[in-house]
């Protein structure tokens, strides 16, 4: 080992964490970190939500304060960009020249957000979320009478629109599939989240192509969903899916699926590198299979598992994977992931705006999608983790609580 | 501000000025306090921040919401005096306050 240290690229909630979790870890060498955003690290996932609707700052926003840097002997580099790794040298080079050496390099380089590939998608007003720049630029144009076109019906997409009904502002989601979050939530979910927007106002097209973006004088003016249908907008907002950003890794000749691969403590097939965050197709334990993950929890489940690696600590235990959302007054939060589910039981009533949705393979749970349930979400992870056998006839009786389900 | 004595697990003590406003949770974590992760950044979806409200602090830190109660039904070495992090906001009337972490989050 030299004294280079550790190199961590792409500065956002991830590798900020991993560099923090360093030195808690008692990790002495020294430590850069290099983002291509001007910002410190920050939170994102308010970016569509709190941030979005002016009830949180920036200052709140940040993982740390800005002392918080120096002080603790981390390098911040920011608004400059990483142009290649060089495995064999244990070196990067920066697209400005600069030449930095590592003993170990942890890639945080997140997802880009996906383009819509129709004409006019280059229009002023035409928006993607992943970035606080790109947050800024939306609530810019956000506000009463004006109208929002969000284009997929995911997450981030129905987390906007309901942030900019908040603002004043109307909003209609397009969705491709036959049903919103077709791709991450169960059919019911999908109607209870329909119905529940459409009540705040938010009008849903689905089973739709966009096939062009107009507009007038360089502005975006509508979304074309065939020859007779045009949807009048003021501003789009693309939420179509976010590839992982690969590219470094790849250039460096490192493996990548959909995601750049790494082992259970985030390594990559060379040990001095590791990849954590979006941009990583990593090992699921309970579920024996590769996948890609999006979400916080699992960008700082991998900021722990290499910052143990490197700092010589046990690696943490594995957890259950979970994400959230926040729309309206709900708070939906998700855990496990349903592979090879046999049985999907929903316990409570949609209608309450208060219930779970489970997914059994046998009876054992693989997944918890929870709507205002916070036991059922906190007791289904458990159950997820242990994968202890639950009686699913007491399961989907609310008489029964989620205490004595697990018990 | 409020002097807040975050205590970790292993008995290390940090004393830390608080800006009134901000979360009990947020000031340990723009401190880089271990011990207090926070994964979900104070929405209440993690119970990564569960901490022990020493007394006479506990009455001072106001009632639990049905959603943190709920939180922290499933989380782990769950004392009396458990509370969410995140969920209690520094006023100047929890200046001197003190909080122990557990040991599942050491």
């Amino acid at each position: 080992m030299s004294d280079a240290g550790v190199i961590i690229v792409g500065a956002g909630h991830g590798g900020g964490t991993a560099a923090a979790l360093l030195r808690q870890y008692g990790y002495a060498g020294p430590i850069r970190l290099i983002g291509e955003e001007p910002a410190i690290p920050y939170q994102r996932p308010p970016l569509s939500k709190a941030w979005l609707k002016g009830e949180t700052d920036a200052e709140t926003l940040s993982l740390k304060p800005e002392s918080f840097y120096p002080e603790a002997g981390i390098e911040l580099i920011t608004a400059r960009r990483v142009a290649e790794i060089e495995p064999a040298a244990r070196a990067v080079r920066l697209e400005d020249g600069a030449r930095f050496s590592y003993d170990h390099l942890i890639l945080a380089t997140g997802a880009k957000a996906r383009p819509l590939p129709v004409p006019g998608a280059d229009l002023a007003g035409v928006l993607s979320l992943r970035t606080a720049a790109d947050a800024e630029a939306l609530k810019a144009r956000l506000g009463p009478g004006k109208r929002l076109a969000v284009i997929g019906g995911g997450y981030i997409g129905l987390e906007v629109a309901a942030s900019a009904r908040a603002l004043g502002s109307e909003a209609v989601v397009i969705e491709k599939e036959a049903r919103i979050l077709a791709r991450v939530a169960c059919p019911a979910l999908s109607d209870f989240f329909t119905d529940y927007h459409r009540a705040r106002g938010v009008a849903f097209e689905v089973a739709a192509d966009v096939i062009a973006l107009e507009g007038a004088d360089g502005q975006v003016t509508g979304v074309r969903l065939g020859a007779e249908r045009v949807i009048a907008c003021d501003v789009v907002l693309i939420g179509v899916g976010a590839p992982p950003d690969q590219s470094l890794a790849a250039g460096a000749g490192l493996a990548c699926q959909n995601g750049v691969v790494v082992d259970a403590e985030a390594r990559t097939e060379d040990e001095a590198i590791f990849a954590i965050g979006d941009v990583t197709w990593r090992p699921m334990p309970l579920y024996h299979r590769m996948f890609r993950l999006e979400s916080v929890a699992n960008a700082l489940e991998q900021a722990r598992q290499a910052a143990c690696a490197i700092a010589g600590r046990p690696q943490p235990t594995p957890e259950v994977t979970w994400n959230w959302s926040d729309q309206y007054d709900l708070k939906y939060q998700f855990a496990g992931v349903p592979f090879d589910a046999d049985q999907v039981l929903v316990r409570g009533d949609p209608a309450d705006a208060k219930f779970a949705v489970f997914h059994l393979k046998g009876d054992v749970i693989l997944a918890v999608e929870a709507v205002n349930a916070a036991a059922e979400f906190m007791g289904g992870r458990q159950l997820i983790g242990q994968k202890r056998p639950v009686d699913p006839a007491r399961l989907a009786d609310i008489t029964v609580s989620m205490k004595e389900v697990a018990a | 501000m409020a002097k807040i004595t975050y205590i970790e697990h292993n008995g290390t003590e940090h004393a830390i000025d608080v800006k009134t406003g901000l979360s009990v949770m947020e000031g340990a974590v723009k401190n880089n306090i271990p011990g207090i992760d926070a994964d979900c950044g104070g929405a209440c979806a993690c119970a990564t921040c569960h901490v022990y409200v020493q007394e006479p602090w506990l009455e001072k830190t106001g009632d639990k919401s049905a959603m943190e109660e709920s939180m922290l039904d499933f989380a782990e070495n769950v004392e009396d005096n458990s509370r969410l992090s995140c969920q209690i906001k520094v006023t100047d009337d929890l200046d001197g306050l003190v909080v122990k972490m557990p040991e599942s989050q050491h």
